[in-house]
């Protein structure tokens, strides 16, 4: 628990997860991020008079999802309801959710601090509901606003936590399992950059010590995980030199300014929107049967843990290892998709961890759409086991195949650094070295054996790190010690 | 031309099924009538002359093997103009959707359209279908035929016109709370307000989305099981939409066995006109002579549905009436001052006041603070409605009572008076709460010469009960 000044920081979120289905939720139309502004639209999600919602099952069963792996519980019969409020990018003038019978509730996240503290969170509901479409204000100052509905429909979950947050880290730390987790779930990509998971906050803070509630702000816009803690800390610093200073802090809605870094006030208690809930008419109450949950849990996707346990029996890699590769769906898959062409897990999850994780890293790209693909690591692999080219000489080729995307045979060849083991091509250099200098060669002989790396280096700096190392160490000890 | 005017939509299927009648000549005298006497009546917003023809055309082009599928081939109708259309205005006789065109057709449309029938027109409507005597239309009221100084009812009043006119044998109006009984009581019709679920509402511009109903008019019990038939059915574009068996019901049009029929107490209240009165005792005396059995019955809530029935039916027009905001389609107001301003001048200058009004009422039904005591407390009782209604019929197969307490009122006797409006929909508002089917058939005049009808409501899909009994009090001619 962080305290500032005396303060105890009091959060609980609410993220949107836009489920990753093929077609919007009430309509047919397809969800794709970047097509063509309001190319992917119809009757339905534009609401003109007459076109009508009809529930998309597989958002129903993502959410069942969700909700049966946080350890929820699933409302049998829940409602859709209509959340009114005017605005260009909702057509029916309504956004279609759940209101007082959500068709979930209950469960938690649970994870991992920096301290190696465990923590749990609470979840109060996790509810279905439709996305708006995208307004659209020109840079250049037109009078105008654009509207995009492709966006509009698209399938969300919003999950709300209990206020068990008491630091900005462990809103980050929350946040970054429950990404974890849906991904996992196959159900939402997390990826906060296209919006795919959004994330606004409640916020209050109240004497160390104390257990009422300080008056509590919605933070809204939190749209990046770097943004999360940053934003969160402003507005506990915000809430507390506001207390301190003998104010008082008011019920509020606040925009987070990615640009600014600060929180700008968006309307007061007194401007707060009357959203005049009521059962959606045009659906039927969502019926779901124990028969419908037993077959959600029976093809249940695997879940970190279990995937662990899992690398480490079939592949025989570190339980270390297993945990850094199953911390992301993606990254886990990665792997497996590596060891579908290469034998030996530890030496794929050594590489894998260290050399492609920090080229990923530097080149601030996502490992799904990284350009050097399972196979042409397996295949790298495969041509340092085999001593095609040595580990050093495949640190190189692989930096040309992240700049690249080229495949390893090309690279090698290209370059000619396939690694030299023929001991008649190395003899000659060996020998030349040898010669050149007579002196370290007295003194390896007088028993200065350090001197051996010094002949080593020679040679690979003669072959340009191509020269087999064990094969030089092989026949320099020969003729040194010979 | 004459002739035509009173042929049965029955007898112009089998005319052009057969060969002996032309799609196209029906469509023509259809389509040359609207534009005379439709337009005396003010009947029709747009007429669909060209697609008409074609599809008139087609059917007589057709080979007589697939002609002889078709239920209602070459048979004129007209729609009410909130019903999704292709390539025609659809207005919903609001200024609102100015130069709207609707890009889909709406299931009834479809399955209209596979039957044989032919579009001629759009009609004339309360705006919104929100009103009891289509005087809350933009583009004026329309004429009631019998007597043109009165109101058709409404919502549905152009329908109901150009059925009672002779235009066309058929038309679809559309339910919420009596928007077809009432104008088929009004203009000497048949009309039916089928069990919610039973008709797809796709395509149907939604006014209160829990009772909105696509229902048909006709001249006879025939005729009305006839048209139906074929727009009814599951849609999987309609959630609400019920999948059921339903029977071909123009061939089981015969009553085969003896009734127990009941008054409701509650519905022979004070307000109900004499003559009105006496053309229920009129039938209830018929009915017991043909051996069925009539019985007193009380459902006590019926005095709670017209606030009930305003308080839901506002509430959900509220939200979905939100959606004509200028942004998208239709009319928009002060573009080049601010959001807020082409919001609020859009809707102030595209609706007129009785949907502001509704829009008002439904708005602050909803509201933080009033909604257990208004939305939530109505939909409470109209749960008990359904209940008190189902309870009923456990005991009596129909329900009968007047459709409207008055026969038709005068163009502008309750235009200023928007509860007296509310309470010509006393009689029809129950049924469309609890969604249980009910009809309103002609029977007799009133001493003026007005049409006045009854009342027949049954359990949930008793459509069959409901053409039979309508068929029994006014047989065939
Ligand atoms: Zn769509």
């Amino acid at each position: 628990m962080a305290v500032f000044d005396g303060f105890e920081p009091v959060i609980g979120l609410e993220v949107h997860a836009q489920l990753q289905t093929d077609s919007k939720i009430f309509c047919g139309c397809r969800v794709q991020y970047g097509a063509e502004p309001n190319s992917l639209t119809c009757p339905v999600c534009l609401g003109l008079p007459g076109a009508l919602p009809v529930l998309n099952q597989r958002a129903v069963e993502y959410a069942l999802r969700v909700i049966l792996a946080v350890g929820g519980t699933v409302r049998q019969r829940s409602v859709f309801a209509r959340k009114n409020y005017f605005y260009p990018d909702l057509p029916k003038g309504y956004q279609i959710s759940q209101f007082d019978k959500p068709i979930g509730e209950g469960g938690g996240i649970s994870f991992t601090l920096e301290d190696g503290s465990e923590k749990t969170v609470g979840l109060i509901r996790i509810h279905l509901e439709e996305d708006a479409g995208k307004s659209l204000h020109p840079e250049s100052g037109e009078p105008y606003t654009q509207v995009d509905l492709n966006r509009c429909g698209t399938p969300l979950i919003e999950i709300v936590s209990q206020p068990d947050i008491h630091a900005p880290e462990e809103a980050y730390a929350y946040l970054v399992k429950l990404k974890q987790l849906l991904q996992y779930l196959e159900v939402c990509t997390g990826d906060m950059e296209k919006g795919h998971l959004r994330c606004d906050a409640n916020v209050s803070v109240r004497p160390q010590g104390a257990s009422e509630l300080g008056t509590r702000t919605e933070l809204k816009n939190l749209n990046s995980f770097k943004h999360v803690e940053k934003a969160l800390r402003f507005e506990i610093e915000r809430q507390v030199g506001l207390l301190t200073s003998g104010s008082v802090v008011e019920q509020a809605t606040l925009l987070w300014n990615e640009k600014t870094g600060a929180a700008e006030m968006m309307r007061t208690k007194e401007e707060s929107h009357d959203y005049r809930y009521f059962p959606e008419p045009d659906l039927v109450n969502l019926v779901v049967d124990d028969a419908w949950i037993n077959d959600i849990t029976g093809a249940m996707p695997e879940l970190p843990d279990r995937k662990a346990a899992r690398f480490i029996s079939e592949y025989g890699i570190r339980e270390y290892d297993a945990g850094v590769l199953t911390d992301s769906r993606p990254l886990a898959d990665y792997f497996e998709a590596v060891m579908a062409g290469f034998d030996d897990g530890q030496a794929a999850a050594n590489w894998i961890s260290t050399e492609l994780l920090a080229s990923v890293k530097e080149s601030e790209s996502d490992i799904a759409d990284y350009p050097v693909r399972p196979p042409m690591i397996a295949d790298l692999l495969k041509r340092i086991k085999s001593g095609e080219i040595s580990g050093k000489i495949a640190k190189e080729v692989f930096a040309e195949m992240a700049a690249t995307g080229k495949e390893p045979a090309a690279i090698i060849k290209e370059k000619g650094l396939v690694q030299i083991s023929d001991e008649s091509q190395l003899e000659p250099i060996i020998d030349s070295i040898l010669n050149a200098h007579p002196d370290n060669v007295e003194k390896y002989k007088s028993g200065k054996t350090k001197v051996f790396g010094f002949f080593v280096g020679q040679v690979m700096k003669e072959t340009r790190g191509q020269a087999n190392p064990k094969v030089v160490n092989d026949l320099l000890k020969r003729k040194l010690d010979g | 031309m004459s002739d035509y005017k009173t042929i049965s939509a029955t007898q112009i299927a089998d005319d052009v099924r057969e060969g002996r009648g032309s799609a196209v000549d029906f469509t023509s005298k259809a389509l040359k009538l609207a534009a005379t006497e439709g337009r005396e009546l003010n009947a029709f917003i747009t007429l669909c002359e060209e697609k008409a023809l074609r599809q008139a055309a087609a059917i007589d082009q057709m080979s007589p093997e697939l002609r002889a599928k078709l239920p209602l081939a070459g048979v004129p109708i007209a729609l009410k103009d909130n019903i999704s259309y292709t390539d025609y205005p659809m207005t919903c006789g609001s200024h609102i959707l100015d130069g709207y065109i609707p890009p889909f057709d709406a299931t009834v449309v479809t399955r209209l359209i596979e039957a044989g029938a032919v579009i001629i027109g759009k009609t004339n409507m309360d705006e919104f279908a929100m009103g009891s005597s289509n005087e809350n239309s933009y583009f004026g009221p329309v004429k009631n035929p019998v007597d043109r100084s009165r109101a058709p009812g409404g919502s549905s009043g152009g329908s109901a016109a150009v059925v009672a006119q002779g235009i066309v044998p058929l038309s679809l109006g559309s339910e919420t709370g009596g928007s077809v009984r009432q104008p088929a009581a009004f203009c000497g019709l048949f009309g039916l307000k089928p069990t919610y679920g039973a008709v797809s509402r796709f395509g149907l511009t939604a006014f209160a989305s829990s009772t909105d109903q696509i229902s048909p008019f006709a001249r006879s019990a025939e005729d009305l099981a006839l048209l139906y038939r074929v727009v009814a059915g599951w849609d999987e574009n309609d959630s609400t939409s019920v999948a059921y068996d339903h029977p071909d019901y123009a061939s089981v049009l015969e009553l085969d066995r003896k009734l127990k029929i009941g008054l409701p107490k509650e519905y022979f209240a004070e307000g109900i006109d004499a003559d009105v009165a006496a053309t229920i005792d009129r039938a209830r005396q018929a009915l017991e002579s043909a051996g069925h059995t009539i019985s007193d019955v009380s459902l006590p809530l019926t005095n709670k549905a017209i606030p009930t029935y305003y308080v839901i039916a506002s509430a959900e027009a509220s939200a979905n009436l939100a959606r004509f905001d200028g942004v998208r389609y239709g009319l928009r107001e002060s573009n080049d001052r601010s959001l807020e301003a082409m919001y609020s001048d859009t809707r102030e200058s595209g609706f007129g006041p009785e949907v502001k009004r509704r829009i008002m009422l439904g708005t602050y039904a909803l509201s933080s603070g009033y909604y257990d005591a208004y939305y939530n407390k109505a939909s409470q009782v109209r749960e008990l409605m359904r209940q008190e209604f189902e309870q009923s019929f456990k005991s009596v197969d129909l329900l009968l009572s007047p459709t409207s307490p008055t026969p038709a009122f005068k163009l502008g006797e309750k235009i200023d008076d928007p509860l007296a409006m509310y309470l010509s929909d006393v009689y029809t508002a129950p049924a469309s709460l609890a969604g249980v089917p009910a009809i309103s058939i002609p029977y007799g005049e009133s001493s003026d010469g007005l049409p006045i009808g009854v009342q027949c409501i049954a359990a949930s899909f008793g459509e069959s009960l409901l053409f039979q009994i309508a068929n029994h009090l006014v047989p065939r001619a």
